[in-house]
């Protein structure tokens, strides 16, 4: 395979998934809009922050964190390189370069998700068109991910893919955690007052994992419950655990696949690792915040590695 | 259907008697409903927009990508007709190879007299890095469309030959593609000779085309300029239906005297490259410099028969107008026969009385670049206002080697599916040859282009044109 069309299979993958987490983030701002009457500007500064488009947020609107500036902004602003407009538009691109290493279905099924986007989002969304254009964009990468899942060979092709996705993956849930970690951690005052309760559950929405985590914990919701089921659970197909464990099988399948082993191997396992090592006791004692940084930056590290490794440039 | 005598209609001899070949399809058509078939027509264009088959207008917004109009009423060929064709084809196609050789080599044609010196010296398309380089296998074009008109039951005339990089084979096969889902029971009823074994043709031809010294499989890629192009449909749809890497120039290097590409586990050497990027771009070191899409000093590993250039640089000569006024010539130098397809008769503005003839003819005449393509900076006579003659008139005499005339064809018709029933539009013909050493394989039919709008009679498609699905009837 090229390496050129690896990386256009990685950035394919990235760029679908943030269509489907920036679209996520919005919908959580909405739900926490709709269930709170005192929601405000800093509810969705920290949207914007999650989405990790606050300096272009800025830029362009300065402190107007309103919710209909914002969702347009995440939605459908071309000046926002992570807008679902932009990120559709950018794995159709993506998706035209490596057309070649594409089976018919998951190619069609890319280009109908953004002639379909494209559309939707064409004007202004209403406020109460927004549930169903929310509702639009969740299933048009749903199919995607149906195509590529029922269709493609298992092999190096598949295997950028899915690190592409669950780099950018681990990427976003790491960022919620970050722009929240404050209200996961034990020690702020007013833990159990209804504020508590709907910032943890803006947390879970942003993962759309509210349900998941009452499956397992039942109506306990409480920070370290939370922080535990977002980073260390293994089940969770959005936890950092989760992420890391899969980046690393894949890139491992191309190690088999190639009889080959570069730097970016060692450093995947390294991550696996590390979080199969912890206790989120263990983490809450060395610091949320310190150990919620360090993923980040060894995820993007990796990110690098890997395109090095793989020549996806040169 | 409505009609107009003055043209010859492929489908009907005279209003509602269909001609022979067409017999079942008349039968089948008449007895469907026309909104029916107006959905289908619809649905149509949904697949192709689905599917991606689109193409970039050069001079549109960047990035306005169009699809091509489907006409769903095939254009039909009788098996006589085609042998005739075939024939015809591969005599011309052999000629343009020998004389492309000739013309790198020892030059005969010229000493002949035949040719005149400065018409092959100084054409712009004349590759001189070219003189004395035998491709490998001594093919220098591997894939080469003729452009066909039809004007009456046996008159057929080449228009033009498209030696450099025909484009418009993709478009062949999705339109049998969607003929199959939308028609299949047409299928039944007619035995259609197949083209779906093409792309596997194509590789097979490129493969026999390698460097001598290659030993085992040979490796093949494309190369393409990019998503930007206006043919990148093409190029990935012919990488991926023959199974091989779709490079772009930064893909590509050196590797010890070999050009390789650059893949997930390092560099891999190409044996045969389809190149889609013009010879002007090619390589910044031996041309263009200022060329992105390229790889420096392909030419010069080429020089070494170290790869396969599929076309080889420097055959666009042969899709110069001025040069395709000599093909009849051409074709009986190298051939030793009359050739069998007729070009249509061609004034050379280059010379004098036939400059002052077009001048004063012009409101009749079809006047074309001898560069041009595309149907680009072309005069269609007849369909010009008396400013526009007059405009063009002067351009001729400011620069008359830069054009030829040729009268205006009365292209034959077929007709086309429109919101009134079957209309007659003007059609032309591009049947796609491949030439290996082990010989030339045409692809029965081609790419039928139609003018859409009534009276039009050009065809390209980034002049509004559409396509056919070429139908050759089984002997």
């Amino acid at each position: 395979m090229l390496g050129k069309t690896a990386g256009g299979l990685f950035w394919m993958f990235r760029r679908l998934e943030r269509t489907e987490n920036t679209a996520r983030l919005v919908d959580a701002g909405v739900r926490i809009a709709l269930t709170r009457s005192s929601a405000g500007p800093d509810d969705w500064k920290s949207i914007v922050t999650a989405a990790g488009v606050g300096d272009a947020f800025e830029t362009r609107h300065g402190q107007q964190y309103e919710a209909s500036t914002v969702v347009d902004f995440l939605l459908r602003d071309p000046a926002n390189p992570s807008s679902v407009r932009s990120s559709i538009e950018m794995a159709r691109t993506n998706a035209r370069l490596v057309r070649t290493a594409l089976t018919r279905e998951v190619w069609e099924a890319t280009n109908e998700c953004w002639m379909t986007l494209d559309k939707a989002l064409s004007d202004p969304v209403r406020e109460r068109d927004l549930p169903s254009i929310l509702g639009t964009i969740r299933q048009q990468s749903a199919l995607v991910r149906g195509a590529l899942h029922g269709t493609m060979l298992r092999n190096d092709i598949y295997d950028f893919a899915r690190i592409g996705t669950f780099l950018e993956r681990g990427d976003s849930t790491a960022r919620i955690l970050n722009v929240k970690y404050y209200v996961l951690l034990p020690s702020v005052s007013f833990v159990g007052s209804s504020l508590d309760n709907v910032q943890w559950e803006t947390i879970l929405r942003s993962v759309s994992a509210h349900r998941a985590y009452r499956w397992l914990n039942g109506a306990d919701f409480n920070p370290k419950g939370i922080a535990d089921f977002l980073i260390l659970d293994r089940r969770m197909p959005r936890s950092l655990a989760f992420c890391a464990a899969k980046i690393a099988d894949n890139l491992g399948y191309l190690a088999d696949d190639y009889g080959l082993r570069h730097p970016c191997h060692d450093m995947a396992e390294a991550m696996r690792n590390c979080l199969r090592g912890h206790t989120i006791d263990s983490i809450m004692e060395d610091g949320l915040h310190e150990f919620i940084e360090t993923f980040i930056r060894d995820n993007n590290a990796l990110g690098s590695e890997v395109e090095r490794n793989y020549r996806f440039n040169g | 259907m409505q009609s107009d005598s003055n043209f010859f209609d492929e489908m009907y001899q005279d209003t509602d008697a269909p001609r022979a070949p067409y017999q079942r399809y008349h039968d089948w058509i008449t007895a469907e409903d026309a909104a029916g078939l107006r959905r289908k027509s619809s649905e149509a264009e949904t697949f192709f927009r689905r599917t991606g088959i689109t193409f970039n207008v050069y001079g549109d917004d960047e990035a306005a990508e169009r699809l091509i109009p489907f006409d769903m009423v095939p254009r039909i060929i009788s098996p006589h007709e085609w042998t005739r064709l075939a024939k015809g084809i591969e005599q011309r196609v052999r000629a343009i190879n020998a004389f492309l050789h000739d013309i790198y080599h020892r030059q005969e044609i010229l000493r002949a007299g035949r040719i005149p010196v400065e018409l092959v010296a100084q054409n712009e398309a004349f590759l001189p890095k070219m003189i004395g380089v035998s491709p490998p296998g001594g093919v220098y074009t591997h894939i080469v469309g003729v452009d066909l008109v039809r004007t009456g039951a046996d008159e057929f005339f080449v228009l033009e030959d498209n030696a450099r990089t025909p484009s418009g084979v993709s478009y062949m096969l999705e339109n049998r593609e969607t003929m199959l889902q939308m028609f299949p029971e047409l299928f039944s009823l007619n035995k259609v000779v197949s083209v779906s074994n093409y792309p596997q043709d194509l590789r097979r031809s490129l493969a026999a085309s390698a460097p001598s010294d290659c030993d085992g499989e040979p490796v093949v890629a494309v190369l393409t300029p990019g998503i930007h192009n206006s043919a990148y449909f093409e190029h990935s749809f012919l990488a991926d239906q023959m199974g091989v890497e779709l490079a772009e120039g930064h893909d590509l290097r050196i590797v010890d005297g070999r050009i390789a590409m650059r893949t997930t586990r390092g560099y891999t050497p190409i044996d045969v490259l389809y190149r889609r990027v013009d010879d002007d771009f090619l390589d910044p070191l031996n041309f263009n410099p200022e060329s992105m899409l390229g790889v420096p000093g392909i030419m010069d590993v080429y020089r070494a028969g170290k790869i396969t250039l599929a076309n080889a640089p420097g055959t666009g000569i042969c899709d110069d107008k001025a040069i395709y006024s000599y093909m009849p010539d051409i074709v009986e130098f190298y051939t030793g026969e009359k050739a069998l397809l007729n070009n249509v008769p061609t004034w050379r503005c280059s010379e004098p009385e036939s400059l002052a003839y077009v001048r004063e003819h012009l409101s009749e005449l079809v006047v074309k670049e001898v560069h041009g393509s595309g149907g680009y900076g072309m005069l269609v006579g007849p369909a010009a206002s008396k400013k526009e003659l007059a405009a063009f008139s002067a351009k001729l005499a400011s620069n008359p080697s830069n054009y030829i005339a040729q009268p205006t064809l009365a292209l034959s018709t077929v007709p086309i599916l429109t919101r009134q029933g079957l209309a007659p539009r003007h059609v032309d013909l591009r049947p796609f040859v491949l030439v290996s050493p082990q010989g030339i394989r045409i692809t029965p039919g081609g790419l039928t282009r139609v003018a859409l709008k009534k009276g039009s009679l050009v065809v390209n498609s980034s002049q509004g044109g559409g396509t056919k699905d070429t139908w050759v009837l089984e002997a």
